[in-house]
């Protein structure tokens, strides 16, 4: 029996985090992560979980006990943001290098300077190589869904592989939603307990983290680039299982309006909700627009959107981070190299936006479908990459 | 006291590591490995111990071992901890483990007090060990916090103007101490039955223990690698490093030196003090003998020896 719960974004995490039988968190609050740890602890402290909650002095320190308690056999989860995600980055890499199933709850802001609270996906694009499995969502309740689902992900030992759930910090963060919660025991079915592959026991000792040489790191490498690789079985496997539990069916993208779309939008995050709304209302006038939104984006989707994109004219990729110096933002850069290496020509152009959380209106959604409308119909890009709603 | 035939025989740091001939380091790890009271975890930070013991695909340690970064053993410690206690309220796990973290001088006194700060102020039930060879011995000499006035490192060179490390080491254990925590102690490994004695103390502790034990290092501090015993001797006959312990907030001094030999006599054999015999920097040994002086009355007086 499900039922319905008024809950923001941190809220539907903390709560999905409850229900998991998490047996380690380690967290350090960081605006606006923040609403995560303090709903979480007062789980804690009214005795309604197990969880031992180690309230470190720093997000460093949150992913090292992270690790620690992972590598012993716990299942762990910790959330961050922004300069804490950042803090981490070193063992953000040897989490997932000694292949700790940890869950970690992202919300998406910006990096300093000038410091600002708000959202933009800076944070965890300046860590998207670190071998983790991403995950980013629309609203609260696919918050809630993935959290569950990243548990099973990750633990499956033909995985092995941390998992990061991002969401838009304010925007999901700290906005209330009505999110359809499972029963406890029905999600204590579906995650059951960790049952870890090795670990550190004293009946069984073993050596964790050895200095590795120029004759076999790159192997260890090797072996966590295929854990990735073969990760989508287990993905679309737990998707599956959670779609029977719910009925709400996840995959590794989403699409709107793409059976017969002549143009498209490609975006991340809480923006895919308001690009559907302008996409809807452009349908009903005649316009053939669509969205795409990876819900994964490491691994990335390559054949679920080149199936999509197949028959399309020209293509718009929002990119809410930039990567200064670069041809083009990072999703855009992924989608790109996934075309010519599909030898897909198709009109593509990247839109830079919402950076430190400036908005990205409907009007201002439009304009980009009626941009790639054009660009479809003239085969012209004028502004390859294109920043939208900042003044120049 | 323990005594030589209580010790087990069974080496749980075995012999083929790669650490240098002479080097502290190994021989703090062994004598630890003797202490044990019981099922054992290691956390070793990033440092000689740990680049030396287990270079891939062999390991010097018969106990669960985890290294993870330089700067966060502390913290390690601190996850791997809750894990055992989450996992016993589940069920899932049984017995009490020991847990162990190991640092040296450079992951304890700099980059890792933060992290070994926040878990003695959460009072995690495990023994931290500092081994101080006093520099960042591993990455080639340079200097650290832990590195005594006047010594010449790699980045405190003993040039013609500046002799070495022109400042004094760090009050480490008073830091510790200052935590509130139940047991912080020195050590020295020419005083074996001492230190292992403290190793089984600070494991028996409920909660957070310290240990900073002194580690020489034959390659940086420049000196036989025959002599290490002697010169950890040496360091506390000067009084340059005193050995005591801080049992709930209590001062003990637990070797006593009525007698002490000068400083010369701890700085002589090293090569990392050598340009300080020359004539101009004779001023540098009288400051370091000023120093030692002035801590040994400051310990003493701390213990009620005074």
């Amino acid at each position: 029996m499900s039922k319905i719960l008024g809950l923001t974004g941190d809220g539907a995490v903390a709560y999905a985090v409850k229900q998991c039988n998490v047996d380690v968190v380690a967290a350090y609050p960081i605006t606006p992560q923040t609403l995560i740890v303090e709903e979480f602890s007062e789980y804690v402290h009214n005795g309604e979980v197990h969880t031992e909650f180690v309230c470190v002095e720093s997000e460093h320190s949150a992913m090292s006990a992270c690790v620690g308690a992972s590598l012993t056999g716990a299942r762990v989860f910790t959330a961050t943001a922004s300069q804490g995600l950042a803090l981490m980055h070193e063992m953000l890499y040897i989490a997932s290098s000694l292949r700790c199933p940890i869950v970690m709850g992202v919300v998406n802001r910006t990096l300093s300077a000038p410091i600002n609270i708000h959202c933009d996906h800076s944070d965890m694009m300046g860590s998207r190589d670190c071998g983790w499995i991403q995950i980013y969502v629309e609203n609260a309740q696919e918050a809630y869904d993935w959290i569950i689902q990243a548990f099973r992900i990750a633990e499956n030992p033909d995985v092995l592989l941390p998992v990061t759930v991002n969401l838009d910090a304010f925007i999901l963060s700290h906005s209330l939603e009505g999110v359809k919660v499972l029963d406890d025991v029905e999600v204590e079915k579906f995650v059951s307990t960790r049952k870890p592959v090795l670990s550190i026991n004293p009946d069984k000792p073993i050596t964790v983290g050895a200095l590795c040489l120029t004759d076999f790191f790159f192997e260890t490498k090797r072996q966590h680039v295929e854990a990735m690789n073969q990760s989508p079985k287990t993905i679309s496997k737990v998707n599956r299982e959670f779609a029977e539990l719910t009925g709400r069916g996840y995959d590794f993208i989403e699409t709107y309006g793409m059976d017969d779309a002549e143009v498209a939008i490609i975006c991340l995050g809480s923006t895919a909700g308001t690009a559907k709304a302008v996409a809807k209302s452009m349908r009903a006038n005649g316009k053939k627009v669509g969205v795409i939104k990876p819900w994964v984006y490491r691994p990335f989707p390559t054949e679920q959107i080149v199936k999509t994109i197949e028959n399309i004219k020209a293509l718009a990729v929002l990119d809410r981070a930039c990567s200064i110096g670069a041809p083009y933002g990072p999703l855009c850069s992924d989608v790109i190299a996934t075309l010519y290496k599909e030898g897909i020509k198709l009109n593509v152009f990247n839109v830079i936006y919402g950076l430190g959380g400036r908005d990205m209106t409907p009007l201002d959604i439009e304009a980009v479908f009626n941009e790639t409308l054009e660009i479809a119909k003239t085969g012209v890009i004028k502004e390859p990459v294109k920043f939208v709603g900042v003044r120049e | 006291m323990v005594r030589l035939k209580e010790l087990p025989v069974e080496e749980l740091f075995t012999s083929g590591h790669r650490l240098c001939a002479g080097c502290g380091a190994g021989i703090v790890a062994r004598m630890t490995m003797k202490a044990l009271r019981g099922p054992t975890v290691v956390v070793n930070a990033t440092g000689c111990m740990e680049v030396a013991s287990t270079i891939y695909p062999y390991t010097a340690w018969k106990v669960p071992w985890v290294h993870v970064a330089f700067e966060n053993a502390a913290a390690v410690a601190s996850g791997i901890e809750a894990a055992y206690k989450a996992m016993m309220k589940r069920n899932a796990w049984d017995k009490k483990v020991d847990i162990i973290a190991f640092g040296g001088d450079g992951g304890t006194f700099d980059i890792g007090i933060q992290a070994l700060s926040g878990a003695l102020e959460r009072g995690h039930d495990f023994l931290y060990i500092c081994y101080d060879n006093e520099a960042y011995m591993n990455t080639g000499i340079q200097r650290s916090g832990a590195t005594p006035h006047g010594a010449a490192t790699t980045t405190s060179p003993a040039g013609t103007k500046i002799p070495g490390k022109p400042e004094f080491k760090k009050d480490f254990i008073g830091i510790c101490a200052a935590h509130g925590i139940e047991y912080a102690a020195t050590a020295s490994p020419a005083y074996w039955n001492d230190y292992i004695t403290k190793v089984r103390k600070g494991l028996e502790v409920d909660g957070p223990a310290v240990i900073h034990v002194f580690s020489p290092c034959p390659l940086g501090m420049r000196f036989d690698s025959a002599k290490s015993i002697e010169l950890a001797r040496l360091a506390v006959q000067t009084r340059y490093w005193p050995v005591y312990e801080v049992e709930k907030g209590k001062y003990k001094l637990n070797i006593r030196v009525p007698k002490p030999k000068p400083i010369e006599d701890f700085l002589k054999p090293q090569g990392r003090f050598r340009h300080l015999f020359q004539p101009q920097f004779r001023y540098v040994i009288d400051a370091l003998q000023r120093h030692v002086d002035e801590n040994w009355k400051r310990i003493t007086e701390l213990c009620g020896e005074a």
